[in-house]
């Protein structure tokens, strides 16, 4: 157990490390950042499945259920809704392992690096991407022996909307754990509160054609419509200019909000 | 060794000051009620310095670390590190130093060598040499077999040397220890201390930590500050701050004559500043240099009729430097519940 320091000379050859040259910049800062969130969900894959239980569950027990549709299966209609949730809940769920790092302390160490504020946020919200597409694999491999028809070029361009989408929400969820701080419960009841009347105003499980006209403004209002709608007609193949640009327009502004909350918010944390 | 340390800061070499504070203040107000955690402090720790803020909760040693590292912005003051100044220059600042804070640097669900890794990609290190120093800081922390777990499965031992492990990726010439061995058992401790020790006597690494250990700010640091209700109470080498309280003599006499015999005697040999107290048959000397004193006493009482037959020398520690300056024991006031300075500071981290 007894430890003796063997100080390492330092291996680097340079000798004159003055605190302005040389350093990373923003670029460099954001891909270490990302990287290092990565780290823990390649050497773990398994991890991603944490965010999939509900979604797999409305899968397998919900979508039986639904009546056929006249065009195409019903499985159509409900899988691009199901990849969109999951998307929202991993993407949702992430601010946690910030608010991990903030009460064990890791997060402060990285306050006190060299590593830009701005960095911290966009690394973490840009790694949200990686998992959404392992989750929305899997998903696609469980349904595609079952009646439904995959078409790739559709989910290429669903995969980049929802790259947007998740972005913004990670950074969304981010911003939520820098305010929540060491208080978890704080981070979970909004996020929780939030998370369902989100997915239900986007008609992720139901269609909202025929809904009351307050809950159809409402749904109006929620960008996941948007994205959802795209996603819908992407996944059965079709690329309909406007749906596609509306859902691009949706998962932007949410991108956008979320990087303007999340930079702010990391600009602040001390 | 080290050029890169040499190599720090064209400010520091010059003026041989590493960390220079002018009025350095913070209050945190919560509700109503305003805290002042630091109350206007000046200081001044030169290169290479190994120094301990001493004091217990709450008394302000994090807050006052935390604005120096640029955690927290200072309500009024100033203070320059490492050439710096830590509001206006905070990235150069943190380019400058090595910090350890009070929790764990390194992620729980990261594993130790991706941190380090990360880490000295953070201050601008090749791939390569990340790597390469990743495996030598993991081989001197004793930690290359436990570098692919997950950090949330390491012992607390073996965590905090990744984390100051972590601290020194950089190989900083300015290294913060906020608390670092608290939540440590004793020998993973003085593990620690060696460690701290060693970095401090073979690189001269300005070191400074924090501590409510006596006997850590005791053992390891070249000069303690004592802090106290946000301000600086003490300032000196361990020793001179003890020394100015002088040793307790406790001489046991047969008889209570004897004691009274011996407590004059003592009195009239001693300087104004030291005390005499006799209770019963037991007589009790605070004097500086009290333990030479004793030894010609001894002799000399023999000689009148008054034999000592128990003797206890006891050399001052830290915690009668604090009580001689407080009228509280440092102890005691450890012991205490944590203050709404130590809320207010957690609420800010």
């Amino acid at each position: 157990m007894s430890t003796v320091l063997d100080t390492p000379a330092p291996t680097t050859p340079t000798t004159r490390r003055t605190a302005e040259a040389r350093m990373p910049g923003f670029l460099a800062d954001t891909w270490n950042v990302m990287v290092r969130e990565l780290k823990p969900v390649f050497r773990e894959p398994a991890s991603v499945l944490f965010a999939m239980v509900q979604p797999l569950v409305f899968l397998g027990l919900f979508a039986p259920l639904l009546p056929e549709v006249e065009n195409g299966s019903a499985l159509q209609w409900f899988v691009p809704g199901i990849v969109a949730m999951t998307a929202l809940m991993g993407a949702s769920f992430t601010g946690a392992n910030l608010t991990q790092e903030i009460v064990t302390g890791s997060h402060e160490r990285l306050l006190v690096s060299p590593l830009s504020r701005s960095s911290l946020l966009v690394g973490r919200a840009l790694k949200e991407v990686v998992p959404m597409l392992m989750q929305t694999a899997i998903i696609l491999a469980v349904v595609t022996p079952f009646s439904f028809d995959l078409h790739p070029v559709g989910v290429l361009v669903g995969m980049a909307l929802l790259s947007l989408f998740s972005i913004g929400v990670g950074a969304l969820s981010f911003a939520l754990a820098l305010v929540s701080k060491d208080q978890e419960w704080l981070f979970w009841t909004v996020q929780q509160t939030l998370i369902f009347p989100v997915l239900l105003l986007a008609g992720v499980l139901l269609p909202l054609e025929g809904a009351p006209g307050w809950l159809s403004a409402a749904s109006d209002l929620n960008p996941l419509t948007y994205v959802v709608e795209a996603e819908r007609a992407l996944f059965a193949g079709d690329v309909p200019v406007d749906t596609v640009a509306a859902g691009f327009l949706g998962a932007a502004i949410v991108a956008a909000l979320g990087l303007l909350v999340g930079l702010r918010a990391m600009n602040r944390s001390a | 060794m080290v050029p890169s340390v040499v190599a720090m800061s064209e400010h520091t070499t010059q003026s041989g000051t590493v960390i220079r504070t002018r009025g350095l203040t913070k209050s945190f107000t919560r509700g109503k009620r305003t805290v002042e955690a630091v109350r206007g402090l000046d200081l001044e720790i030169g290169h290479g310095e190994l120094v301990a803020f001493l004091g217990p909760n709450g008394a302000g040693k994090s807050t006052t670390l935390r604005m120096l590292t640029t955690l927290l912005a200072p309500t009024a003051g100033s203070a320059e590190v490492a050439g710096y100044d830590v509001v206006t220059q905070r990235r150069a600042v943190r380019n400058s130093i090595g910090y350890v804070g009070q929790g764990n640097g390194a992620g729980h669900t990261q594993r130790g060598r991706d941190e380090l890794v990360s880490q000295a990609r953070a201050f601008g290190m090749s791939r390569v040499d990340a790597r390469r120093r990743a495996e030598d800081l993991l081989a001197a922390f004793d930690l290359t077999e436990h570098a692919g777990r997950p950090v949330s499965t390491l012992s607390g031992g073996q965590r905090r040397r990744l984390d100051v492990a972590i601290g020194l990726v950089h190989t900083p010439s300015l290294l913060f220890l906020d608390e670092p061995s608290t939540g440590l058992d004793p020998q993973n401790r003085a593990n620690l201390q060696q460690q701290i020790e060693r970095l401090h006597a073979e690189q001269n690494t300005t070191i400074v930590l924090t501590t409510h250990y006596l006997e850590e700010a005791d053992a390891i640091a070249d000069r303690v500050i004592v802090i106290d209700h946000g301000r600086v109470i003490a300032d000196d080498t361990a020793t001179r701050l003890k020394s100015g309280l002088g040793d307790l003599v406790t001489l046991g006499f047969a008889g209570r004559e004897q004691a009274v015999i011996a407590a004059e005697r003592a009195a009239a040999g001693l300087p104004a500043d030291a005390t005499v107290e006799r209770s019963g048959q037991v007589v009790t000397i605070r004097a500086a240099r009290g333990a030479e004193t004793a030894a010609g006493l001894v002799q000399d009482l023999a000689g009148l009729g008054a034999p000592v037959q128990r003797i206890t020398v006891a050399q001052p520690t830290l915690d009668d430097v604090f009580l001689d300056l407080t009228g509280r024991s440092l102890r005691e006031s450890n012991e205490t519940t944590p203050t709404a300075t130590d809320e207010t500071e957690g609420a800010a981290a």
